[in-house]
Order: structure tokens, then C-alpha cells, then sequence
């Protein structure tokens, strides 16, 4: 076994609570409530101990966490130790003063989300009424001397649009964009029959990205990925179990990928109970798919095995039933028919019959 | 791009951060949601990119500490490429 290397990623995922309702949130269905998320000094633990393993880039991201009131005790420390901070955020919960404030504090950096570039499309996706106000605080981000940063969510209800959402960056100023397509987990999965683009939306939006990103060289970068489902082979999720990125959900639990609550026999471990240099190098859930032993065929035998690692363990698990089957986007797989046939319904039936799901905002309580 | 401009100062681009990380002994250039390991004379370049010098002032301390001369071109060369990945700007 090679030597376990150092985490470079820490994502704090301060908290569920979000005054937004995407229906492609990718936090699980099951939402950790309010009360039981860690409090200031747990987080404090948490930065410290991820820090001293080796992390220096960290996220802030939920749900919203700018519902944290304590945020700004955490990216001062956060500042203090060192770490490069991202807010990941809605934009929603902030002002200029805050954005200010944050600045003074030592934060790197802010990526807005916008969920379309007008306001109704927009709004009818959050479920609420957040346009304008992202506009708002997408400039005060960048008058504030950061560099803008947005990020546009795409699937099959925007991706007509993604001409006009690059339009809209550029007029922002916007020095980065990020077009990132849904990731079906979570929220998303569960309305997946609304939301996957059709293999002619993906195209034409690849088409219409390079085209823009010719037109914007060297003023704005722009970054889009063909979305899993349309690429025939998977992605190296979180750049490879174990190596890179560690997650800290709400409650404390410790994630080697932020989606990874919901696969079996793992033995996650909550940052309460255990330090997080133990859970990285001696955990189970952490060791489970480090190296090459858990594999499976057609993986085990794959050429490009050290290049996607299998993919992504939960879409596997999800999908197939076994997280140790290979991703089934990827063409090699036996359960890749899966996957062209939720291309195939999305593409016959584009006006799915079911209700499309909007999250839920705030959680006091856990869901029935 | 050969247009560099000796009396101009140079900073690191908005939103960029170098620092020396321990766990990785390495100097490492830090931005949105990413990084980059530099190697040792990169670190010597980009610790000097401090909106304080110029690319002048560059070449003579960095000609001073390596005890030697005619680094002109090297470092010239290396600051095209630091600005074409958008690393750094002229103040």
C-alpha cells in the first residue's frame, strides 16, 4: 500500500439551513437539522485539526452558511491558520457591509451561485425572490476587491440559456465562471426526469462555452465540464477517495466525499468522538476505496484505473446497488444501459409527469 | 507576449496568495478553489511579485541573492508564463 498522502481540501459544510429551495441541492434528502449541527467551538476543533494534517484550501458551504452567525469567528481563525478560505455561497444572508467585514477578516474568496441569468427563472428555481439581490452582491463582491466569481447551475431548465448567463457574467465583469451541470445526487436524483439536459442541450452549451470562451480570453475564465452522464467515462470523484478532499458534514460526520452519508458499511465517524488525523489515516470509511484491492471488474483490470479510480462510488451504489461496481456512466460497465436509459427518457419525455421537488428550507426537526 | 515593461511594478493577480506549506515543504500558490506547487526559483520570483518592486528591481535582487548576473531572460521568460496563467498583473 502506498503511503496515504496529506488532505489538501477541507469543506466545512456549516450547516443544512438554507433560505434557498433548488430542487438540484445536492445535500441527502435526509437534512441534518438546526439543532444538532456543531457548534463554534466544534468547527474551531475541526479547522485546527484539518490544518495540522496538511489542508490549505478550505470551503465554506451548506446549505447557506451565511446562516452561521458565527461565520465571521471562523474565517477569522481560519485566516489565522492559514488555510485559503472559500465562501461558497447564494449570496442571500450578506450585504455589502458583510461582504466588507469578510474582507477585513481575511477571507479569500466569494463564489456566488446564480440559479439562471433573469429573474423569473431564477426565482421560480430557488423559490424565492434572490435575483437582484445576487446582482447586487455579486458586485459589492468585486468592489470590494476580490476577484468575481460565479457559478451558474445548469440542467435541462437553463441550459438553453447559458449564451445569455455568460451575457450576464460579462456584463457583471466577472473574472471567473464556472457553468457546472447538476450532479445527480441528492436532491437532484431525486428529480433527475426534470432536470438532465438532453444530449443536444449538452452540445449546443459545450458549443456555445467554447465559443464565448475564445471571445473572453484572458478577461474572463470559463469553465464548463460535460456533465458524467454524457462522457462515457466517469470522473476521478473528489480527485480520488482519500487523497485529497475532506468533507465535515453539519453533525460532525466526517465524509471522504460530501455525498458519501448514504453508502453502506463505511463506519463514518463524527469529529466529536474521534480526531480527524485517526479518521483520515486509520478510519475504515477512509481506507475503503484507497488503492486498488476493493475493485471489481471491469475496473480491476481497466488501463485508465489510476486515472478515475472506478468513478463515483455513490452514483454506483445508488444506481446499481454495490458502490464497489464501477460508475455506471462509464461505457465499460455492465450497468451502463442505465444511464442511456435516463438519457432516453429525458429525451421522450420532456415534461415529466412528476412534481418537481423544491428542498426544504429550514430544518428544526428531522423529516418523517 | 514579449512586452515586458522593466519599470513597472508587478503584484500577484486579485484573489492570489503565495505561501511556504509545511506539510508539503514547498512554497505553494493559492487561488479560488485551487493551487500550485512552485518549484524553488518559481518561489523566488513570485515572493518578490509584491506590488513593491519593479520587474528592474526584480533582476538585480534576484541576481544579488543567486551571487551572479545575465538573469534577465530567465526571469523575463517566467514572468510571461506566470502572466499568461493570469498568476500575476502590473500594479
Amino acid at each position: 500500500m502506498p503511503k496515504i498522502p496529506s488532505p489538501l481540501w477541507l469543506l466545512a459544510e456549516v450547516t443544512h439551513s438554507c433560505p434557498l429551495q433548488c430542487p438540484y441541492c445536492s445535500n441527502p434528502l435526509q437534512l441534518v437539522p438546526k439543532k444538532d449541527e456543531l457548534d463554534t467551538e466544534g468547527w474551531l476543533k475541526v479547522l485546527h485539526q484539518a490544518r495540522k494534517l496538511g489542508a490549505a484550501q478550505l470551503g465554506f458551504s451548506g446549505g447557506e452558511p451565511l446562516v452561521r452567525k458565527d461565520l465571521e469567528v471562523l474565517i477569522a481563525e481560519a485566516r489565522k491558520l492559514g488555510y485559503y478560505s472559500n465562501l461558497i455561497t447564494s449570496g442571500v444572508g450578506m450585504d455589502a457591509a458583510r461582504v466588507e467585514n469578510f474582507r477585513e477578516l481575511g477571507l479569500d474568496h466569494i463564489q456566488v451561485s446564480f440559479q439562471a441569468d433573469d429573474a423569473t427563472l431564477n426565482d421560480y428555481l430557488a423559490g424565492t425572490n434572490a435575483f437582484q439581490h445576487k446582482l447586487d452582491m455579486a458586485r459589492a463582491v468585486k468592489a470590494s476587491g476580490y476577484p468575481m466569481v460565479l457559478c451558474f447551475v445548469i440542467h435541462r431548465q437553463n441550459t438553453d440559456r447559458v449564451a445569455q448567463m455568460l451575457d450576464l457574467a460579462a456584463e457583471l465583469q466577472a473574472d471567473y465562471v464556472e457553468l457546472a451541470t447538476t450532479q445527480f445526487e441528492g436532491w437532484a436524483l431525486a428529480n433527475r426526469d426534470h432536470l438532465l439536459p438532453t444530449l443536444e442541450q449538452v452540445r449546443e452549451a459545450e458549443r456555445v462555452a467554447h465559443q464565448y470562451q475564445e471571445k473572453y480570453k484572458g478577461k474572463m475564465k470559463i469553465f464548463y465540464v460535460v456533465p458524467d452522464y454524457y462522457e462515457n467515462r466517469p470522473k476521478a470523484c473528489v480527485a480520488g477517495w482519500g487523497r485529497v478532499f475532506i468533507a465535515v458534514a453539519p453533525d460532525g460526520l466526517v465524509l471522504p466525499c460530501h455525498s458519501a452519508r448514504s453508502l453502506p458499511d463505511l463506519e463514518l465517524h463524527n469529529v466529536r468522538d474521534r480526531d480527524l488525523d485517526w479518521i483520515w489515516y486509520e478510519s475504515k470509511a477512509f481506507n475503503y476505496f484507497r488503492g486498488e484491492d476493493w475493485m471489481k471488474e471491469p475496473c480491476r483490470s481497466c488501463d485508465e484505473r489510476e486515472k478515475d479510480f472506478g468513478g463515483c462510488h455513490c452514483q454506483a451504489f445508488k444506481l446499481t446497488g454495490d458502490a464497489k461496481n464501477a460508475d455506471p456512466t462509464c461505457a465499460k460497465s455492465p450497468h451502463h444501459h442505465l444511464i442511456e436509459q435516463a438519457i432516453d427518457t429525458s429525451r421522450l419525455n420532456p415534461n415529466s409527469s412528476k412534481p418537481l421537488l423544491f428542498r426544504k428550507r429550514q430544518i428544526n426537526a428531522n423529516l418523517s | 507576449m514579449s512586452q515586458v515593461d522593466f519599470k513597472a511594478v508587478l503584484s500577484l493577480a486579485r484573489g492570489y496568495r503565495f505561501q511556504w506549506e509545511e506539510s508539503q515543504n514547498n512554497h505553494v500558490l493559492l487561488y479560488p478553489e485551487g493551487m500550485v506547487q512552485l518549484s524553488d526559483t518559481a518561489a523566488a520570483v513570485l515572493s518578490l511579485c509584491n506590488g513593491q518592486r519593479t520587474v528592474e528591481a526584480i533582476v538585480a535582487e534576484l541576481e544579488e541573492d543567486y551571487e551572479t548576473d545575465g538573469l534577465s531572460e530567465d526571469v523575463i521568460s517566467f514572468l510571461e508564463e506566470a502572466q499568461e496563467q493570469g498568476w500575476i498583473q502590473y500594479a
